[in-house]
């Protein structure tokens, strides 16, 4: 496991290094091909977003000098630049992959955007050849880990702007928001937004009423709704399900009375006030009556940072998950380090068998079928229990650090050729079946 | 046999009751699919055995507890049917309790009943059985939803959108789970009660209507008129409706004690 990785992320660097950083994508295929060619680096790719930049590899011998590569290839001063960098490699390069690819390392911790940025790079990569066999199955993982993580916490089911979070909150009272009608009163950027994203999921129509009539004209149109004088507002509000205030009326626009006026006429159909002024337009009395549900912008920043909180612990879950993958990840591919000596060693053996069994047979002449199936039975036999210490070892050497000192020894042991290490590459998990004593 | 059949039933639901319960502390898909195949196979194994009964040629049915049975039955019907519609396997937190209870004394033993006054009415007093009982489980869906939307409307009011039930459909999808089992058990519920005056008619002549199970029933069935009532007309919801139906479900229980003190409405051997 040779994995090396190195980069800057929205925590270690500010925009105007990331800035100096990005790679455009039409300049991707380059990138990664420039990578390949630069000394010590087997196979590479370079994941580019607004938030980070990092240049993942699987280098020959576990030490490229990725940081000169970074220099050399944004022409940039090492002291510009190596503060902001961090560098992991093997096991911690591959704990911080699965980590960004499930986005636990994103700004808003959760988005799901991360995950399609990180296949479009490796895609791109594996177009041009820089992507093979290592970094295919560090990236084949890391997507499944993501879905693992996505699928068994709730990392990324809440969502956190005031917008989304008055739009999820819609849809608990609701359900769907198709057909529901939204009411804008006070033309503001704040409540133009939460209508955004309430047509946006469906809602389908606005009214708006502002005290100046030209301005509500104006929002109106931009959504294709209906602007409503001023003082129809109490006449016309029962029929909007969801209403956005954001009005800069010193007392509250919306008393208890109101609310009564408007549930008898709409038969007690759910109303959802959306309040973002402050003072406050929904008064406290009506926001108690059954079937009206205001919430404040204070309510609306509590329900963000709770999402935050929930966020936070669903996260550590998560973390536990990209824990235990990592281990396994690290086991797997050490027994595949060793899985072309044993395969080497299981072929020399067998190799000095056939010989010695052809020598013999040149002596003692023809054989009978009985005698042909004892000698095989017999040579087998002392060649398994002779194997097995050695490939018992060899396996549970792998998962230690002293791998590559044990398949150095048992390689000069019996002079074994690196043949065939190729082909284990390549299909790493169809070869591992095959290992172990042959019966 | 159909005893037996009903235990693998009752093993069955068990698993949906323990979902209930966890279902209130923490949300787990796979464990809420677990319950939904454990309640359909404990419907296969119910329906069978609510066949055999009905096959055995006696009129069985009208023993307390194989009117349990299909109740509990009807009651699992009911939420399969909202589940196929809404997707949502919440109000399973009230029925599957109610629906275990109700599997649970009816399989604890068989009553051997024969109503041998009824049997020359017996298509009547099945019809009079399967509607009524499909009116109750109704209610039983309908009480269900109203205690659901009580709770959703109170984590919305509280403002403090706990993970604690966050399992809850939305408030409106609860509401229309309630309103539309209330409208279609509100016809089952009559027609069963029009069923029934027939099978009383035919078997002692009048209606005795100052007998408590008759008069608990027209009860009953006065105050699901006007929880229907309200519920068009004004669009009562959230708390006043939950009241409505929580009295409907008693009165509802009500007309089912009134079993045991009836002169006329008695189950045999019960």
């Amino acid at each position: 496991m040779r994995f090396q990785l190195i980069g800057v992320n929205h925590k270690s660097a500010p925009i105007e290094v990331r800035e100096r950083l990005a790679i455009p994508e039409a300049r991707l295929p380059d990138v990664c091909r420039d990578l390949t060619a630069y000394p010590g680096i087997e196979e590479g790719m370079v994941i580019s977003t607004c938030n980070r930049v990092e240049i993942v590899t699987h280098t020959v011998n576990g030490h490229a000098d990725l940081r000169g590569f970074l220099h050399h290839h944004f022409h940039l001063e090492p002291d510009e630049l190596d503060p902001h960098l961090y560098e992991f490699r093997e096991k911690d390069a591959v704990r911080h992959l699965f980590r960004v690819a499930s986005s636990l390392d994103s700004m808003v911790v959760g988005e799901a955007q991360i995950l399609g940025q990180v296949k479009e790079a490796y895609a791109t990569a594996r177009a041009v050849g820089a992507v093979r066999g290592q970094l295919d199955q560090l990236f084949s993982r890391a997507f499944a880990v993501a879905k693992r993580v996505r699928s068994e916490t709730a990392v990324g089911s809440s969502s956190v702007s005031i917008a989304s979070v008055a739009v999820e909150l819609a849809k608990k009272i609701f359900g769907t928001l198709q057909g529901k009608n939204v009411f804008i009163v006070g033309a503001g950027k704040m409540s133009e937004l939460a209508a955004r994203h309430l047509m946006a999921h469906g809602c389908a129509s606005i009214f708006v009423a502002n005290r100046t009539y030209e301005r509500a004209i104006g929002l109106a149109q931009k959504f294709d709704g209906q602007a409503i004088k001023f003082e129809d507002l109490y006449s016309t509000c029962d029929r909007a399900d969801i209403v956005i205030t954001s009005t800069g009326a010193p007392h509250a626009i919306f008393r208890r009375e109101h609310g009564e006026q408007f549930l008898a006429r709409r038969k007690n159909r759910p109303m959802f006030f959306i309040d973002i002024a402050v003072p406050r337009d929904v008064s406290p009395e009506m926001a108690k009556l059954d079937g009206i549900f205001a919430y404040d912008i204070d309510d609306l920043q509590q329900a963000v940072s709770s999402h935050v909180a929930d966020r936070r612990k669903e996260a550590e879950r998560a973390e536990a998950i990209i824990t235990s993958e990592v281990e396994k990840f690290e086991a797997r591919v050490s027994t595949l380090d060793v899985v072309p000596t044993i395969v080497s060693l299981q072929d020399h053996l067998e190799t000095i068998r056939q010989a010695e069994i052809d020598r013999v047979r040149g002596r003692m002449g023809q054989l009978t079928p009985e005698q042909e199936i004892a000698i095989e039975a017999l040579t087998r036999g002392i060649i398994n229990k002779v194997m097995h210490t050695p490939i018992t070892t060899l396996k549970s050497a792998a998962k230690e650090s002293e791998a590559t000192t044990v398949v150095d020894v048992v390689r000069r042991l019996f002079n074994l050729q690196v043949k065939g290490k190729g082909d284990a590459d390549a299909q790493p998990v169809a070869k591992k079946d095959e290992v172990g004593v042959r019966r | 046999m159909s005893l037996l059949w009903l235990r693998f039933a009752l093993a069955c639901y068990f698993i949906g009751l323990v979902y209930a319960f966890v279902a209130l502390t923490r949300t787990s898909e796979l464990f809420s699919r677990i319950a939904l195949h454990a309640a359909s196979l404990g419907m296969v194994f119910h329906f069978v055995s609510l066949t055999e009964l009905f096959l055995s040629d006696k009129v069985l049915w009208a023993s307390v507890h194989n009117g349990e049975s299909l109740l509990a039955f009807l009651s699992m019907a009911f939420f399969m049917v909202i589940y196929t519609i809404y997707k949502t396997t919440s109000p399973g937190v009230v029925v599957f309790p109610v629906v275990f209870f109700l599997t649970f004394v009816a399989a604890v033993d068989e009553q051997p009943v024969l109503l041998t006054q009824f049997v020359s009415h017996k298509g009547w007093l099945i019809a009079h059985i399967i509607l009524i009982f499909t009116g109750y489980a109704a209610l039983v869906l309908s009480f269900g939803a109203s205690l659901l939307y009580l709770l959703q409307e109170r984590r919305l009011k509280s403002k403090k959108p706990t993970s604690l039930i966050s399992f809850l459909p939305a408030l409106e999808v609860i509401d229309q789970i309630g309103y539309r089992s209330l409208l279609l058990g509100f016809p089952f519920m009559t027609l069963g009660l029009i069923t029934g005056s027939i099978v009383a008619v035919t078997t002692y002549g009048h209606v005795d209507f100052l007998d408590p199970k008759i008069l608990l029933s027209l009860l009953m069935w006065a105050v699901y008129m006007l929880m229907v009532f309200t519920r068009w007309n004004s669009g009562w919801r959230g708390r006043r409706a939950a009241f409505l139906a929580t009295f409907a479900f008693v009165a509802a229980l009500a007309a089912w004690a009134a079993n045991y003190f009836s002169a006329i409405h008695r189950f045999a051997a019960s």
